[in-house]
């Protein structure tokens, strides 16, 4: 049940300001409950993946680019402390030669008690909160496969259900839109009634990158590191430059994924936190009749 | 909607998001600490370990370097001189009076000096070490596959992992002996070694000598260093805490290709 209408924003807006007295808002179908959730399933595991993956980078906080860490060269990221004489702690950042002061945030933060204690990330953004490489590596590894097992199954199910070809895949008007989107997104300007239901162009490159570029990078680069892994094929982590080229993509697109997830949490907020929340959690969605906010 | 109203409940929104980082972060501190929550997610262990079995050949080959990749040292991490005076005094003879024992579940044990260990057919590779905390080195290592000590000794049916008892002691006191286990799969593999140069040299005391195991497929913390005495076991229950090695005993995989 969808209704075709101009996919170009601005060109919707006319239509709905000229219908606006006597249209009513309604509430739409928006997500089927395996995409509900299968999303929510992976907010909490992608959670975990990231705090305890920041506590296993804890307990080596340095990256490099080549097959191994030990090649001559220095490391392109470092965060240490140093104590001074008088005792006092000061986290260091190292990225490509040029050195920060980050206490409080890398290298030396407080914990609960007030004290700086010598941690890459702070306490507060990892799992566990101290240093435990052991019990950090039990939680990855399980929530490892707890979103490969939900990743494998939503891009089985956004197939078979279309949900991909249907909602996913841009069309040919979406594709002649970009530029207008990009205006959009940079006003912050965003659709409202029938145009509201679908996803708008850059939210599917968006959606796409993720789900087809970063996820099965984060997830290969994560295999990368396996010893057992590597002696499946002898060299293939060679491809990526090496075992701690591996090590330092999957940190960004860790990252990346960061990124991702504050930009889509703010437009979530921006275009109707809690019309876009209930969408996610009962699948409805209401549609504004109304043009603007 | 006007933005008077709208402000508010963003402000909820916002408070709802906080708590709810809060409340993970001290939940999953909270479990950590439980008896069950580690127990229940060391499940993946088996499942990894099940998955790595099945997508990987039996003998499948850990990748092996060029001279030109090796690392200009190999660091030593963990021991780098065992607090055990029977050590140090084989240490001060340069490993003269050495005897690497083979035992347990064998029909026929036996005992090498180091002359001997190398006096047997050997295997060189350089490869690459992963440990468990990210960092990576390269070297060459020269040593004797397990196959041939294992061969020679003819592991009873009944035998189903091989433990390696070190000289190395990891509490201050002089107590619990650093030690590990593989199985049988990893034991005959043709990378497993036992390991008596370093790039082209006698091992190193800080990397293990006079013989430290290689088992390339997996973590750093498996290779153990000064292997004073190989036992085949059915199981490895009785030993120390159990778990089939002292890293092992503070709560990391027995089983590390991951």
């Amino acid at each position: 049940m969808r209704v075709e209408v101009g996919s170009n924003p601005g060109e919707f807006m006319e239509q709905a300001s000229s219908t606006k007295d006597g249209a009513k808002d309604y509430l739409y179908y928006r997500h089927k409950l395996p995409v509900r959730v299968m999303h929510w399933i992976n907010v909490v595991a992608l959670t975990i993946l990231l705090m305890s993956g920041l506590n296993i980078f804890s307990a080596h906080p340095a990256l490099y680019w080549g097959k191994s860490s030990y090649t001559g060269r220095a490391p392109i990221l470092q965060i240490e402390s140093t104590t001074d004489a008088n005792d006092r702690m000061t986290g260091v950042t190292r990225i490509f030669g040029h050195e920060f002061v980050t206490t409080g945030v890398l290298g030396a933060s407080r914990g609960l008690n007030g004290e700086l204690m010598n941690r890459a990330f702070p306490s507060w953004l990892t799992i566990p909160d101290g240093r435990w490489l052991s019990m950090a590596r039990q939680w990855h590894l399980f929530f490892a496969w707890i979103f490969v097992i939900n990743g494998l199954a939503y891009v089985a199910y956004s197939i078979v259900s279309r949900h991909l070809s249907r909602d996913l895949a841009p069309t040919g008007a979406d594709l002649r839109s970009i530029r207008q989107s990009i205006v959009d997104h940079l006003h912050f300007r965003h659709p409202s009634g029938e145009v509201s239901k679908r996803y708008n162009v850059l939210q599917k490159f968006a959606y796409l990158i993720v789900i087809f570029v970063l996820l099965p990078l984060v997830i290969l680069m994560g295999l990368a590191m396996s010893p057992g892994f590597d002696s499946l094929w002898p060299g293939w982590v060679d491809i990526f430059g090496g075992r701690q080229s591996a090590r330092t993509i999957h940190f960004i697109v860790a990252w990346l994924l960061v990124a991702f997830v504050l930009i889509h949490v703010f437009e979530v907020i921006i275009t109707g936190v809690w019309n876009n929340l209930r969408s996610m959690i009962t699948g409805r969605y209401r549609v504004d009749a109304e043009v603007g906010k | 909607m006007n933005p008077e109203q709208f402000q508010p409940r963003r402000r909820l929104f916002f408070r709802m998001l906080a708590g709810t980082g809060a409340v993970l972060v001290a939940g999953c501190d909270k479990l950590s600490r439980t008896e069950w929550f580690p127990k229940f997610l060391s499940n993946t262990e088996i499942l990894t370990r099940k998955a790595q079995r099945v997508v990987l050949p039996r003998k499948s080959m850990a990748q092996e370097f060029e001279e030109k990749d090796r690392s200009p040292e190999f660091r030593s991490n963990g021991t780098a001189m065992p607090d055990n005076p029977q050590y140090k005094a084989l240490a001060a003879s340069g490993f003269t009076g050495y005897r690497l024992e083979v035992g347990g579940l064998v029909e026929k044990p036996a005992g090498y000096s180091l002359d001997e260990l190398r006096a047997l057919p050997s295997r060189t590779q350089i490869t690459r070490h992963d440990c468990v905390e990210g960092w990576s080195a390269i070297a060459k290592w020269k040593g004797v596959p397990l196959t041939a000590l294992l061969e020679a000794a003819k592991p009873t049916a009944a035998a189903r992992y091989v433990v390696f008892h070190c000289a190395d002691p990891m509490e201050s006191d002089g107590t619990s002996p650093y030690y590990e286990s593989i199985d049988m799969d990893d034991a005959y593999h043709p990378q497993t070694i036992l390991a008596y140069e370093l790039n082209d040299k006698a091992l190193p005391v800080v990397n293990g000598a006079p013989v430290r195991l290689r088992v390339e497929r997996q973590l750093g913390y498996k290779h153990a260093k000064y292997v004073m005495r190989i036992e085949l076991v059915d199981t490895f229950e009785k030993i120390a805490g159990g778990k089939g090695g002292y890293w092992e005993d503070q709560g990391y995989e027995w089983y590390a290709g991951i």
